[in-house]
């Protein structure tokens, strides 16, 4: 068979297997030194609840899925070019997502009989049994030349198994013409300090791996995916969740105040406050607390000493939240409530990405409890979005609910390092010139934002009380009628006047027509790729994605005003829409939903968003 | 430093518990307490925060001219941890109730003790809920009638003490509300100590549990049903002063002095500093035959959260190459595209 290289702009690759068999790392190795080579590139991890599920069965497949391309990479992809399955069970759960073009490499080793009967096979033909026959499969021996490989490596069988994945990469390595400089560097990392020994046998499975594809005449193409024309500067690749703990590091530094976060590790946050944690040397305290409410409140207790306080979780935590987000709204405290939200509702899909705890921020809460809510659109975007939540946090004395999703929180991106100097300074309204005798009352207003003066303990004359009781400007606990419904209708506008200081919103396309796409959070790469698709198919469609949900953009209406139709797209049953409705209800709103704790795909959205027009 | 006073502790609301009520003591022992509080370590009023969640008890940050935080059900030992841990300086004041910090803030409240949290914990245990009217809490007696348990409870109480201490506390203090000497003693203790202090207040409820503390309250029968631990000193009570406290390697037992040949010197001395938490568990659940404890059962020297916090920020801060987000955003793995 005569092998032929194929320059391609993009390809999807998606490494699925057992929750053990380190598909995940293979994933993230590739994604990073496609980075480095300079590709564009998404991913999107795809794994189960379960650490270590029953042993080859379909609820135990963990998947990576990895697009890199020359240009214009902001999803994952649909469907893949390759996929590796190191298991029936995997190639079972995952071969719908295989293009009619695609190459299927298995480790045959692997396909037993026992081992097609736990993944629930009837038939000894597989590829049959699921419609893929007609790709292009690669059977390799993954296990038994793996053993080979190492058999004078002095490891036990235990860990020379591990080692498959590092044979399977280095044949999708060939496979996809990458060099294998940068895993080489990273296997030397990694076992430097503790495991010198396995360096060797890593690069030799490696490189074996590499040369049995080069070396097999069942390789029917290989492909390069040139380097992205990007932007100059400096690099690095950029998790969602990683993005929000350095955003607000990074508003810690401008504010001038330490950042305190208390929080309750939870699927798929944790990886947040982990990251926090390593941060001492920047003055980040953590506290990892007892309980969801205990991670909130020690944050408000921070809050009220002058830290820019944090807590951090998902949709049940946020559940947890809500009293004590309640008591922050009264007091009129910063702080910060991330939500990286997952499929619900209760313990639902933790490890599965939902935008469904839209309404949960705006509303649920006792009383009339408003809070600034925002969402992060993409992995690197939540770096900014963390930054501004925390700005308007501080500088509006209000709590401030940041969504992110599953999805961008563990999905990752390369992202073009910024300076410090491109930030603004955050300014907290700190109270000052305060006569002596005089008494601070803490509820005072600025007249133009509505929001209070901030004093924290240890400011000599400026002791005062807040709490959870309603009371009037002086401070002074009330119940009087008028007081209350002065301070609900207060508490509300000065969370509307907030829309003075975030950006307008930007319209992909033209002003106006017949259909604008909207959306917000973390399906804005899917958003905007079927735009872009749209818009080469010659139809006349504009996008605009929201990354600022209470208050809205200040231009919010006037854009609407230029369309016909509106579709709204997000991954709920239409909360954001509903909520849209009740504040523009002239405007003629479409809907397209997915609740299926999955991504958008983009050739779905297309689809759904031709039928508009 | 200025020489603070009751009145500097005093604000401006008036104090609206019940007539009769026990809170009204603790806040007069705490309010001259903190003066000699300020003298002894040097801290000025503006450091001290006060701290409650829901209840009657709560509403005492109201009536310190203090900072203060009035929060919400059972959860100010949170916030009062999030305060101590984001500014180690301040010295943080907690009142809150027997329903607020063993019920709903049950939780908070071991794991305070756990962390061993530089703060002070006024725990008012009237046994009772007293804000909603007269429901029976976890410190209320087996068998207590309430409004929810018209036919009496059939749940053991905590007795907080032994929460206390079986969360290995650092330090436990007991008293009655009408003891103002005692607790302004206590209260300085408290301050003193570094660590999780917590301070059980015996209240009495006189609108929904009048009198629930009686049996070793009352007058007539105090110093025979009580007795005043100071580490130090011999373990001795009764009216007359003749009885006392003898360990014999098992138990605590009551004994009288002058009787069967016991003299002063067999009687045991209190040390509040030991390392045996065993024994201090035993005084801490004395009833019955023997004499309530009251008085600092319990303060001994142990690594507190808040300094542990602190000082690893610090140790990480000196070891570390990043020292700030440009710092940061350079480290490890990045590329450059020319």
């Amino acid at each position: 068979m005569q092998h032929k290289v194929i320059d391609t702009n993009d390809v999807v690759i998606r490494f699925a297997g057992d929750s053990g068999d380190g598909m995940q790392l293979t994933g993230s190795l590739f994604a990073d030194m496609s980075a480095i080579y300079g590709n564009e590139l998404s991913t999107f991890p795809d794994y189960p609840a379960e650490i270590r599920a029953p042993h080859g069965t379909v609820s135990g497949v963990s998947g990576f899925q990895v697009h890199i391309g020359s240009k214009d990479v902001n999803t994952p992809g649909d469907y893949c070019d390759l996929l590796v399955a190191m298991n029936p069970a995997a190639l079972k759960a995952n071969a719908k997502w295989c293009k009619h073009t695609a190459m299927i490499l298995v480790d045959v080793d692997a396909f037993g009989e026992t081992e097609m009967k736990k993944a629930g096979f009837l038939t000894d033909n597989p590829f049959a049994e699921l419609h893929v026959e007609d790709r292009a499969l690669i059977a390799a021996p993954i296990t038994s030349m793996t053993k080979e490989s190492l058999k004078d490596s002095g490891m036990d069988l235990k860990s020379i198994l591990k080692c498959k994945n590092m044979f399977t990469l280095g044949m999708a390595c060939f496979i996809y013409s990458r060099p294998l400089e940068y895993i080489y560097s990273y296997i030397e990392k990694k076992f430097a300090k503790k495991h010198p020994e396995f360096i060797e046998p890593n690069r030799k499975v490696l490189n074996d791996g590499f040369n049995y594809a080069a070396n097999i005449q069942a390789i029917p193409n290989t492909y390069t995916v040139e380097p992205a024309k990007l932007k100059k500067g400096l690099y690095r690749n950029m998790t969602g969740n990683q993005a929000i703990a350095w955003g607000l590091l990074a508003a810690s530094e401008k504010s001038h105040l330490p950042l305190f976060c208390g929080s309750y590790p939870i699927t798929p946050a944790t990886a947040i406050l982990e990251e926090l944690a390593i941060h001492k040397s920047l003055g980040a305290k953590t506290l990892q607390a007892e309980d969801e409410i205990a991670g909130i409140c020690t944050a408000i207790g921070a809050s009220f000493a002058g830290n820019l306080a944090v807590t951090t979780t998902s949709g049940p935590g946020l559940s947890l939240k809500s009293e004590a987000m309640g008591l922050a709204v009264m007091a009129e405290l910063p702080l910060v409530i991330v939500d990286v939200q997952r499929g619900g509702p209760s313990t639902g899909l933790p490890t599965k990405t939902e935008q469904t705890d839209l309404l949960q921020a705006l509303y649920g809460r006792n009383g009339e409890c408003p809070v600034v809510v925002m969402a992060a659109k993409s992995p690197a975007g939540c770096f900014d979005a963390a930054f501004y939540a925390a700005k308007i946090a501080l500088e509006h004395m209000t709590p401030v609910i940041l969504l992110s999703e599953g999805f961008i929180g563990n999905g990752s991106e390369p992202w073009l390092i910024p300076s410090m100097s491109q930030y603004p300074e955050i300014k907290p309204p700190f109270a000052s010139g305060l006569h002596l005798g005089d008494k601070f009352k803490p509820y005072e207003r600025d007249p133009e934002t509505l929001v209070r003066k901030w004093a924290v303990p240890g400011m000599k004359g400026y002791e005062h009380r807040v709490g959870g009781l309603e009371k009037n400007h002086d401070g002074v606990l009330s119940n009087d009628p008028e007081n209350h419904a002065a301070m609900v209708a207060e508490r509300e506008e000065k969370i509307r006047r907030i829309s003075k200081y975030i950006p307008e919103l930007k319209v992909e396309g033209p002003a106006s027509g017949k259909l604008l796409i909207v959306g917000w959070g973390g399906t804005f790469g899917h958003l905007l790729t079927a735009y872009h698709t749209l818009v080469q198919e010659g139809r006349e469609v504009s996008f605009a994605h929201f990354e600022y949900i209470k208050p809205l953009p200040r231009n919010t209406e006037a854009v609407f005003a230029g369309f016909e139709k509106i579709i709204v797209c997000e991954l709920n049953s239409g909360m954001f829409c509903a909520y849209l409705r009740g504040l523009f209800p002239d405007k003629d709103f479409r809907q397209y939903n997915k609740v299926q704790g999955q991504p958008f795909l983009v050739s779905e959205l297309v689809e759904a968003i031709r039928k508009e027009l | 430093m200025a020489n603070l006073t009751f009145k500097d502790f005093k604000s401006d609301q008036e104090v609206r518990w019940c007539p009769g009520c026990g809170d009204h003591a603790v806040l007069a022992a705490l309010q001259r307490a903190l003066p000699k509080v300020s003298q002894a370590l040097n801290y000025e009023k503006e450091r001290y925060v006060v701290v409650s969640g829901i209840g009657c008890s709560s509403r005492l940050p109201y009536y310190m001219d203090t900072y203060g935080f009035h929060s919400i059900h059972g959860r100010a030992t949170a916030i009062s941890t999030g305060i101590k841990v984001a500014n180690p300086t301040l010295t943080v004041w907690q009142a809150c109730g027997d329903g607020d910090a063993l019920a709903i803030g049950g939780n908070h409240f071991i794991h305070a003790i756990r962390r061993n949290i530089d703060i002070n914990v006024i725990l008012f245990n009237n046994q009772i809920y007293g804000l909603t009217k007269g429901q029976y809490s976890p410190t209320s007696k087996f068998g207590a009638i309430t409004k929810t348990s018209p036919y009496g409870t059939v749940e053991h109480p905590f007795n907080p003490g032994s929460l206390v201490l079986g969360a290995k506390g650092t330090f436990f203090a007991r008293s009655l509300d009408s003891e103002l000497k005692l607790n302004e003693e206590i209260m300085t203790q408290a301050a003193l100590h570094d660590g999780c202090s917590v301070m059980e207040m015996l209240t009495n409820c006189v609108i929904f549990n009048d009198g629930t503390h009686k049996a070793i309250s009352d007058p007539a029968v105090r110093a025979d049903r009580t007795i005043v631990l100071r580490h130090g000193e011999k373990m001795i009570f009764g009216k007359n002063r003749d009885r006392g406290l003898v360990f014999d390697g098992r138990s605590i037992r009551a004994v009288t002095i002058g009787q069967d040949g016991i003299t002063e010197d067999d009687i045991a001395v209190h040390d509040a500093h030991s390392d045996n938490i065993g024994f201090h568990m035993a005084l801490a659940d004395m009833k019955d035959d023997l004499p309530v404890a009251l008085g600092v059962i319990r303060d001994v020297k142990d690594i507190t959260y808040d300094d542990g916090v602190r000082d690893q920020v610090k140790d990480v801060m000196r070891s570390s190459r990043i020292h700030c987000m440009d710092d940061l955003l350079r480290s490890g793995s990045t590329w450059e595209v020319k």
